[in-house]
């Protein structure tokens, strides 16, 4: 049996649900019934009680990409901030291969990377790495961080949502799982994008987020509601 | 069969024997809670009961510079409890004092039962807690807003942690104490518990009391704890209110 | 992130201001919202919160009676201090007042004294043996940069704010009457502006992020009758003599506008 819905708000031991259900992400198991251990949405999946945090600290995971900034150099790595309580190291080898080269030639303190998150181990240490398409040192742009939970709501289904702003503002934007996002085009658009996207980190435990955005974007641009091509932008699921 | 309770209630109303400030055995001072109300903290929360302006926030989980005590399996928890120079009578001297290092500690205490530590280690949460204004209690209001703090800042708890404390005055057991109370009464009784299961944990006391009157007072105060458990979920609740329809 | 400023933000935010335009919409000469509120700590006999932006600090204002310096033997005294919580910035460490924490209760001292807010004379209650003393809290909750213009306005709103005790000497003793509360006498009301310096523009003001990658700041306290009475530089980088000039130009102006916020 479950005693919430979908979507409710629930503070930590707030109880969810029954054995009938699985624990998923934010929630714990105590005796027979599963209670929050969060602040924030129920998310319910067939037989996972989840809570959605409305506030939290990105734990690095192997595979996610990320945006991270240079803040050390040693002798054979550099240490970056991932905008976590663990910082990442990348190893020399992975950008020069088997050459010795000056490190900071390539990367130096204060560059801002795209990097994939390699392994973390036990005790979280994080390895990051280059390889792979479009990553790699970001140049020029700004930088704007969210709660990291709320990646997915800016991203959007399919993408649809990041899409909406980058062909609005004709900004290049790259989301990193950590929850830092990177702008670059026209500065006057790069602070567009900008409003619009701590708009949606505010709002994006909310529903009709799509149309509002959509609305604030037109508003700021000071386009004309198209009936017509209202019709054309793709429904969201507002999950 | 009337309790032993029950019996005191009726006393106490037919000889109109209320407090001071007019309040009941078992009523709390005026509490108001605000969650979120910093910018730069990861979790903060603003409380006011009775006179005492208190202040909590959070920083964390973090990275842990000082190796010395990381700990390699899970987050270790770092309290500060510190009174502005001006929110007491006689100036205070800043920098903390014993009194300040000892109620850090057991604040700590206090909060640490709740969270999943496990969840992250080698960091730190840090929790600062600063009354701006003093008015007897300032131990368990700063407790009961560092709670709130930790779940604004997404710290994952099995519960919160509520806190208030019980005494005697004049003879009678009363509950949350205001400043003249503990000054002038014979007893006083911190408790902070987890709601959900009453377990307690942080029990002082100080003063003269028997041990009915020690059992009278604790389930007051827990019974206290309990109705400033409600007030905690209400500010949280309310900070993501307006935006959530 | 870290406390690192990330290149490609200083070069955003620097050729922002070399169009005259700042990362937050407002033009160079333009402050944050402001807010200031009086007699928020009933315990204090005299108290304000003042928010610049995001920036939060609160005073407190707490008078005892005490011996004065031998120096000053007729003068009541006035004791700033000042402590950056740990809670107000991610960078700020628990621990006795760093440099920057010393640095901003002495400039906040200075200026309140060479601007002559109070009128210490007055303070006195027993020559060479008994005085006012004033002791002055600075309390940082909410650092987002800018903190001396926030310490200052609510420093001298919270002086605004102060009643101390009638006074009065019988046979060299001194009696304190609680139930007589008089206001502090205020004499002017010197108010601070801040620049910074981030390439070769200057903005008033700094926000955090500004203040991160400004190569220096200045800060210029002036009265209400236009005199100036406090500068304090800072910053790795130096200012030149004409930026110096164009500064204290200004002053009159942006003080007159802070102004406005004291009760």
């Amino acid at each position: 049996m479950i005693f919430v819905e979908d979507k409710d708000l629930v503070i930590p031991g707030d109880v969810l649900a029954d054995e009938e259900y699985h624990t998923g992400r934010g929630t714990f198991r105590e005796g027979k019934n599963i209670h929050s251990s969060l602040v924030g949405l129920v998310a319910v999946r067939d037989k996972r009680i989840n809570v959605i945090p409305l506030q939290s600290k990105y734990i690095p995971k192997r595979g996610d990409v990320v945006i991270g900034e240079v803040t050390d150099i040693r002798f054979s790595m550099w240490n970056l901030d991932i905008n976590s309580p663990y910082s990442g190291f990348l190893s020399a080898s992975d950008v020069f291969g088997k050459e010795k080269r000056d490190l900071n030639k390539a990367f130096d303190v204060g560059d801002v990377l795209f990097l994939r998150v390699v392994d973390v181990d036990e005790v979280k240490k994080v390895k990051l790495g280059l390889k792979g398409r479009g990553l790699g040192k970001f140049k020029d742009g700004i930088l704007i961080y969210i709660t990291p939970t709320k990646v997915p709501r800016l991203i959007g289904k399919k993408g649809s949502m990041i899409n909406m702003i980058k062909d609005e503002t004709h900004c290049d934007i790259i989301v990193g799982q950590n929850g830092v996002v990177w702008v670059k085009g026209n500065p006057l658009m790069e602070r567009v994008a900008e409003k619009v996207i701590n708009m949606i980190e505010k709002q994006a435990h909310t529903s009709g987020l799509t149309d509002r955005v959509r609305n604030m974007l037109y508003k700021i641009l000071g386009k004309e509601i198209d009936e017509e091509e209202v019709e054309r932008i793709p429904e969201v699921d507002e999950d | 069969m009337k309790t032993d309770r029950e019996v005191i209630i009726i006393i106490l109303n037919n000889n109109n024997n209320l407090r001071a400030d007019g309040r009941d055995f078992n009523e709390l001072r005026p509490l108001k809670i605000e969650a979120g109300i910093l910018e730069k903290a990861d979790g903060s929360a603003y409380l006011e009961i009775g006179g005492n302006k208190i202040l909590a926030a959070v920083y964390g989980p973090r990275e842990l510079h000082v190796r010395r005590i990381m700990r390699p399996d899970m987050a270790v928890i770092r309290c500060r409890y510190n009174m502005a120079p001006f929110s007491v009578g006689e100036r205070k001297r800043p920098g903390p004092d014993r009194r300040s290092v000892e109620i850090s500690k057991i604040t700590a205490d206090a909060l640490r039962p709740a969270i999943f530590l496990e969840k992250f280690p080698r960091s730190t949460i840090d929790v600062f807690i600063e009354v701006l204004e003093a008015e007897g209690g300032t131990r368990c209001a700063g407790i009961t807003a560092a709670s709130v703090a930790l779940a604004d800042a997404g710290i994952p708890m099995k519960d919160l942690i509520a806190s208030c404390a019980a005494g005697k005055a004049e003879g009678n057991v009363i509950l949350d104490l205001s400043e003249e109370e503990d000054k002038e009464g014979e007893a006083d009784l911190p408790v902070a518990i987890m709601p959900r299961s009453g377990n307690i944990t942080l029990l002082q006391m100080d003063g003269h009391m028997t041990p009915e009157e020690f059992e009278n007072a604790l389930d007051l105060a827990i019974e206290g704890c309990q109705k400033i458990s409600a007030v905690q979920k209400e500010a949280i609740k309310n900070r993501y209110g307006e935006e959530n329809e | 992130m870290s406390s690192i400023v990330p290149e490609i933000t200083r070069k955003s935010i620097t050729e922002l201001i070399k169009k005259g335009e700042r990362a937050d919409g407002r033009a160079q000469y333009d402050y944050r919202d402001i807010s200031l509120e009086v007699g928020v700590i009933e315990k204090a006999e005299g108290s304000a919160r003042v928010k610049i932006g995001n920036t939060q600090i609160v005073i407190g204002i707490k008078p005892q009676i005490g011996e004065p310096f031998s120096d000053t033997y007729n003068l009541g005294v006035l004791m700033t201090n000042s402590e950056l919580l740990p809670m107000a910035s991610p960078t700020f460490e628990p621990g006795p007042p760093d440099e920057r924490s010393v640095e901003m209760a002495r400039v906040v001292d200075r200026c309140l004294r060479e601007g002559k807010v109070l009128d210490l004379e007055k303070l006195c209650i027993l020559e060479g043996e008994k005085v006012w003393m004033i002791f002055l809290d600075i309390h940082v909750l909410d650092h987002d940069g800018n903190l001396i213009d926030a310490a200052v306005l609510g420093s001298v709103a919270a002086l605004m704010n102060t009643k101390i005790p009638a006074v009065s000497v019988e046979d060299c003793k001194v009696i304190v009457d609680e139930e007589n509360k008089i206001p502090l006498h205020i004499n002017e009301k010197p108010l601070m502006c801040t620049f910074a310096k981030i390439d070769d523009d200057l903005i008033i003001d700094p926000s955090l992020e500004e203040e991160n990658i400004m190569g220096a700041r200045i800060s210029v306290a002036m009265r209400e009758d236009g005199s100036l009475c406090a500068v304090q530089k800072g910053g790795e980088d130096p200012l030149t003599r004409e930026e110096v000039i164009k500064v204290i130009k200004s002053i009159y102006e942006k003080t007159k506008e802070l102004r406005e916020y004291l009760p």
